[in-house]
């Protein structure tokens, strides 16, 4: 097998990599609260990615069963990340209503801010 | 937004679909793509919109806050009360066979409700979640 | 074909991302999260996940924008940037994405029929779904039948959500002069 049919093969999950560290990278290195939580989101997607990836049979067709279809694709990883999505939305708001809380009693969203004025009281 | 002709009219006449799309998407979700959680999520898409297009006082009116705030719990109690039917016949909890006399219709009916049940708590959830936000900026 | 279409949009997606990182607009920072989630529904049709299509582009796309937005409209739209050096970041991302990288080539290949994943319990849902459930839909019939636990634990776990959104935000708004501690906005904006 050679190295660019590998790097076809295998693109997916190097997408998926590059979405998750990008994430990563977006939590640690930024300081703003808001941004912080769309990092978190961008991490969540890519794991949807991880998920669908492998799920996926070439030449298959969406889990709905019919009788001119014999190949499908994995219904497993659908199920889960459905429910997954949804939740992500829910616990991403509650989230933000705490960073809008926390904007109320700091007057501001960046973390530094936030621990330097700590350090005042 | 209130005084924009073109957004009130166009909005007033996608309104109904998105809610008619929602629908179809919760009762068709046996057969094709859909279910609970995006019927639910459609449609308090659809209560947004009308509340971006024509202000929270005008949404308070067609679903009041705190009508939407109690269907929060009722979704959920749905779900779990519908998985109480198997250990009531004596089998195990969320086993819908005592739904009907035919396991095959019994199941069709338990994963109809329990849709029904992930629809009210969707829905109920997102539209609470956006009157919190929008009404935490009014005051 | 399917393949190459996939990494055209699997591309895009990694542009918006890049867009992402680098921005300091946190409104276009939103707005571009919310091109990312259409991306990403519609690199979900390819995958043929179409359920997880339509929950990502009616969630990702439509109502988690729209919160985003209104926490935007209460704090404030822009990023400041900090003095803090982003070497540490930057080294800690590398490392893991190397680590990622190492451990895919492990990883079958993309699309195969033949995987684990295809093996276990996914045949048996394929072809006793309809006869058992009456639902075509295998992935309706695995979320709502076989997986209901799962689905009632998620349901749970959004209603926690709503509450404790109701907890934080419900009621009148504090007045800042109220609260001594607080930092005067105006300070940090001159």
């Amino acid at each position: 097998m050679s190295l660019a049919s590998d790097f076809v093969s295998h693109h997916n999950y190097f997408v998926t990599i590059l979405l998750m560290v990008s994430g990563l990278y977006i939590v640690i290195a930024s300081g703003n609260m808001i941004k912080k939580l769309v990092g978190l989101s961008l991490f969540q997607t890519s794991v949807y990615l991880l998920y669908l990836t492998p799920a996926k049979i070439v030449g298959g067709t969406a889990p709905v069963l019919d009788d001119k279809f014999a190949v499908y694709s994995n219904p497993l990883p659908h199920a889960l990340i459905l429910t997954a999505i949804v939740v992500g939305i829910a616990t991403i708001s509650l989230g933000l209503a705490i960073v809008t809380r926390i904007y109320e009693v700091y007057g501001t969203i960046e973390e530094d801010e936030i621990f330097s004025s700590d350090g005042e009281i | 937004m209130k005084h924009d002709v073109i957004l009130r009219i166009g909005a007033k006449l996608i309104l109904p679909f998105i809610l008619l799309f929602a629908f179809y998407v919760q009762f068709h979700g046996d057969y094709g793509p859909g279910g609970g959680f995006q019927a639910g999520v459609m449609s308090a898409g659809m209560l947004i919109l009308y509340s971006i297009v024509f202000g929270n006082d005008a949404l308070n009116r067609v679903a009041p806050r705190a009508v939407v705030e109690r269907f929060v719990p009722i979704g959920a109690l749905l779900f779990a009360t519908v998985g109480l039917a198997g250990p009531w016949a004596g089998k195990r909890y969320l086993d819908y066979t005592p739904l009907a006399h035919d396991v095959v219709h019994a199941r069709e009916w338990g994963i109809l409700l329990v849709e029904v049940g992930v629809f009210i708590t969707v829905a109920a959830t997102m539209t609470t979640i956006y009157y919190a936000f929008t009404e935490r900026g009014q005051t | 074909m399917e393949a190459y279409i996939l990494m055209a949009l699997l591309a895009l997606l990694a542009a918006i991302t890049i867009a992402i990182v680098f921005q300091r607009s946190l409104f276009a920072v939103v707005i571009l999260a919310g091109i990312y989630s259409f991306l990403m529904a519609t690199v979900m049709i390819v995958l043929d996940a179409v359920d997880v299509a339509m929950t990502e582009a009616s969630v990702g796309a439509g109502i988690s924008t729209v919160v985003f937005l209104a926490t935007l409209h209460l704090t404030r739209a822009r990023e400041y940037p900090r003095p803090r050096s982003v070497m540490l970041p930057l080294f800690v991302s590398s490392v893991v994405a190397a680590v990622l990288v190492w451990g895919t080539f492990e990883l079958p290949r993309f699309g195969a029929a033949e995987t684990p994943i295809h093996q276990h319990i996914a045949p048996h849902y394929l072809k006793e779904a309809k006869r058992e459930t009456g639902v075509p839909n295998v992935v309706t019939a695995v979320l709502a039948d076989y997986r209901s636990f799962d689905t009632l634990g998620e349901t749970t776990v959004i209603f926690t959500g709503g509450i404790g959104i109701l907890v934080l935000l419900r009621g009148r708004r504090r007045k800042r002069g109220e609260d001594k501690d607080a930092v005067d906005p105006g300070v940090r904006d001159a």
